[in-house]
C-alpha cells in the first residue's frame, strides 16, 4: 500500500509541475502581457521599461521559477483589473463551482444507476434498446444548447424557474439537471457493462445456488462489484465534469470560477486566468488521487498491478 | 444410477445454458446488424449534411448576410406571423435562419475535419514513438499525455484563443493540438502489443530498419483502431468548437456558425426561441449522426475493440 501511495504522490506532483507550465507557457511563451497592458501607440522605450519593470526582460527559466516560487504559497500576483489578489479572487469563487459539480454528478447517477442496471438485467430487450438510444441521444447534446432550451422551457414559457442566479434550491435544478445529463450517458453505459459482466461471474451463481434472493443477488453481489470500474472512470472522468461545469455556468450566469475565468478572458486580466486553471487542476488531481487510494482500497488486485 | 442421471440432468441443464447463450450470441449478431443499418443511415444523414454545406451558395434561398430589418425577428413559417419567405424565420436583424444555417455547416465542418487530422497525426506519431521506443521516451510521452487528459479540454482550449486572440485558424490550432492525447494513448498500447507478435521480430531479424518496421509492419495493423478514434473525435471537436463561438471567442460575426448564431440567439430568448433553437439542432443532429457512423464503423471494422 505505502508503495502504491507513493507512486500516485509522485504522479500527482509531474502533472501540477506540467500543468503549471502549461499555464506559464500560455501567457508568457504565446502572448506578450505587456501588448495588453500598454495602449497600441505607446513608443518602444515604453515597451522596454514594462518589459524590465514585469521581469520580462530575464531569461524564462528565472521568470518561470519566479512565478512557482510565489504561486507555491498563493501568490499569483494581482488581478490587473480589479487590484485584488487573484489567488482570493478564485477562492472565493470556488464554492459554487464545487457545489455545482456535485450536484451534476448526484443527477448523473441518480439517472444512470437505475437505468444502466435495468438495461443490464433486461439485456436485448427493447428496454435494453431504449435505454442506449437515450445514451446516445444525451451524448449528441451540447450542454449549452440544452441549457438554453431548458431555460426557453422551465423559466420562459412555463415560469416555473428562475433562469438564472445562485442561492435558492430552485436555482440549482436546471443547471444540475443539465450538467448531470452530460454524464449519465457514459455512467450509465459503464455501469450496464458492469452489471453484465459480474452478472456470469461464478459468486453470483453461488449466491443464487444459495438461495439468495434475486434482488439481494443484484444488489448485494453484482452492483458492489459493478461500482469498481464505475468509480475509477468517474474520478478519470472528474475534469471532463468540471469542464461541463464551466459550460454550464456560462449558461446559467453561475458565479463560480468558470464564469470568472471567462469574464477574466475577455477582459484580459491574465493573472486570474492562471490562478483559476492551476487551481482548478489541482482540485482534479486532487480527485483523481482520492478515487485511485478508494479504489486501491476497494480491489487489492489495482494496488499490485498498476 | 442415481448419481449417472443427476449427471445427465446437469448436462442437460448445460445444454439449455448453452442455446440460451446461442440465442443470446444470434440476438447480439442481430443487435450489431441493426447498428449496422442505423450507422448506413446515419451516414447517408452525414452526406446529406456535407453537401448542403458544399453546394450553400446555390441551395440557400437567401443571402445569409442580407440585412433586412422590416422582416426582424419573423417566426418560421408554420407559425402564426411567420411567411414562405423565411422557412426557419429570422434573427435580431431579419437575416434568414435557414440560409445562415446552410452556411454555418460550412464552419464546423472544416474545423472538426481539420483539427482531428491534426491531432491524430500528432497523436499516432507519439503513440508509436512511445509505445515502440518505450523507455524514457515512453515515459515523458505518457506524463504529457497524463497532463493533458487530466486537464479540462474546454479550459486550456479557452486560454489559448484568449492569448492568440479568436479566427478559424487559431480555432483548428488550439483544438487540434489539444486532442492528441486519446490517439496517444491507444496507439501506444497497441503498438507495444504488435510490436512483440512474431512477424515483427522477424522483420527485425530480417534486418528492416526501425521506421520501415514502425510505418510498414505496425501502422497498417492500427488503421481501423484510429479511425474509429478520429471519427468519434470529429463530433467532440464540433461540440467544442460550437461552445468557443456561443462564448464569442471562436467564429466571429457576422461569418454565421451554428455556435455564434446560438450565441446570438440566446440573447433573444424571451420573445424569439427559434433564433437559439435551429442551430443547436443542427449541432446535434451532426453530432449524432458522425456518433452512429463511429459506432457502427467500430462494430464493422473490429466488434471485439473496447473504446
Amino acid at each position: 500500500m505505502r508503495r502504491y501511495l507513493a507512486r500516485q504522490l509522485v504522479q500527482l506532483v509531474v502533472v501540477v509541475f506540467g500543468i503549471s507550465m502549461l499555464a506559464f507557457a500560455i501567457l508568457h511563451v504565446l502572448g506578450d502581457p505587456v501588448l495588453l497592458l500598454l495602449p497600441q501607440n505607446a513608443g518602444k522605450e515604453e515597451f522596454a521599461r514594462y518589459h524590465h519593470l514585469l521581469g520580462l526582460d530575464r531569461p524564462l527559466y528565472v521568470q518561470y521559477w519566479k512565478f512557482l516560487s510565489s504561486a507555491v504559497v498563493g501568490d499569483f500576483g494581482k488581478s490587473w483589473y480589479a487590484d485584488t489578489p487573484a489567488f482570493r479572487l478564485v477562492l472565493e469563487r470556488m464554492p459554487p463551482t464545487i457545489y455545482l459539480t456535485f450536484a451534476g454528478l448526484l443527477v448523473a447517477l441518480l439517472i444512470a444507476l437505475p437505468l444502466g442496471i435495468l438495461a443490464a438485467l433486461k439485456r436485448h430487450t427493447w428496454l435494453d434498446s431504449l435505454c442506449t438510444a437515450v445514451a446516445v441521444a444525451g451524448q449528441a447534446t451540447p450542454i449549452f444548447w440544452l441549457g438554453i432550451m431548458l431555460i426557453i422551457l422551465f423559466a420562459v414559457r412555463l415560469k416555473v424557474l428562475p433562469a438564472s442566479g445562485y442561492g435558492t434550491w430552485q436555482n440549482f435544478l436546471m443547471p444540475s439537471f443539465c450538467l448531470g445529463a452530460a454524464l449519465a450517458p457514459l455512467t450509465m453505459r459503464l455501469v450496464r457493462s458492469g452489471v453484465i459482466e459480474v452478472m456470469n461471474m461464478e459468486f453470483i451463481k453461488t449466491a443464487r445456488a444459495k438461495g439468495v434472493a434475486e434482488p439481494a443477488v443484484v444488489v448485494k453481489h453484482a452492483f458492489r462489484n459493478a461500482c469498481i470500474p464505475v468509480i475509477t472512470v468517474l474520478g478519470l472522468q472528474f475534469g471532463q465534469l468540471l469542464g461541463g461545469a464551466i459550460i454550464t455556468e456560462t449558461v446559467f450566469a453561475w458565479p463560480g470560477v468558470a464564469t470568472l475565468t471567462v469574464e477574466s478572458i475577455r477582459n484580459q486580466d491574465f493573472p486570474v486566468v492562471q490562478c483559476a486553471v492551476i487551481l482548478l487542476a489541482l482540485v482534479i488531481v486532487s480527485v483523481n488521487l482520492v478515487v485511485d487510494l478508494v479504489v486501491g482500497f476497494i480491489d487489492p488486485r489495482i494496488r499490485a498491478g498498476a | 444410477m442415481k448419481a449417472v442421471s443427476a449427471d445427465a440432468k446437469v448436462e442437460l441443464a448445460d445444454l439449455g445454458a448453452v442455446r440460451v447463450e446461442a440465442a443470446g450470441e444470434r440476438q447480439a449478431t442481430l443487435v450489431r446488424l441493426l447498428r449496422l443499418r442505423w450507422g448506413l443511415a446515419a451516414g447517408a444523414v452525414l452526406v446529406l449534411i456535407v453537401a448542403s454545406a458544399v453546394v450553400a451558395p446555390w441551395i440557400a434561398p437567401h443571402d445569409p448576410l442580407a440585412v433586412d430589418v422590416r422582416h426582424r425577428l419573423a417566426p418560421p413559417a408554420w407559425m402564426e406571423g411567420g411567411s414562405a419567405q423565411n422557412l426557419l424565420g429570422t434573427d435580431q436583424v431579419g437575416r434568414d435562419l435557414l440560409s445562415r444555417m446552410i452556411y454555418g455547416g460550412r464552419v464546423s465542418l472544416v474545423v472538426g475535419v481539420s483539427a482531428v487530422l491534426l491531432s491524430s497525426t500528432i497523436g499516432v506519431l507519439l503513440g508509436l514513438s512511445a509505445g515502440y521506443a518505450g523507455g524514457r521516451l515512453d515515459w515523458t510521452i505518457m506524463a504529457l499525455v497524463n497532463v493533458m487528459l487530466t486537464f479540462p479540454f474546454v479550459l486550456l482550449a479557452l486560454a489559448v484563443i484568449a492569448v492568440l486572440g479568436p479566427s478559424l485558424v487559431n480555432m483548428i490550432i488550439v483544438l487540434g493540438v489539444a486532442g492528441w492525447p486519446i490517439y496517444a494513448r491507444v496507439v501506444r498500447a497497441e503498438a507495444m502489443s504488435i510490436g512483440e507478435r512474431e512477424f515483427v521480430l522477424a522483420g527485425r531479424a530480417l534486418g528492416m530498419s526501425h521506421l520501415r518496421i514502425v510505418f510498414r509492419q505496425i501502422l497498417p495493423n492500427l488503421v481501423s483502431t484510429i479511425v474509429v478514434i478520429a471519427t468519434l473525435q470529429v463530433a467532440q471537436v464540433i461540440i467544442l468548437e460550437s461552445f468557443l463561438s456561443f462564448l464569442g471567442l471562436g467564429i466571429q460575426p457576422p461569418t454565421p456558425a451554428w455556435g455564434n448564431m446560438l450565441g446570438e440567439g440566446r440573447l433573444y430568448m424571451l420573445n424569439s426561441w427559434w433564433i437559439a433553437t435551429f442551430p443547436g439542432l443542427a449541432i446535434f443532429l451532426t453530432t449524432l449522426v458522425i456518433n452512429l457512423l463511429g459506432n457502427a464503423l467500430r462494430d464493422w471494422l473490429d466488434p471485439h475493440m473496447r473504446l
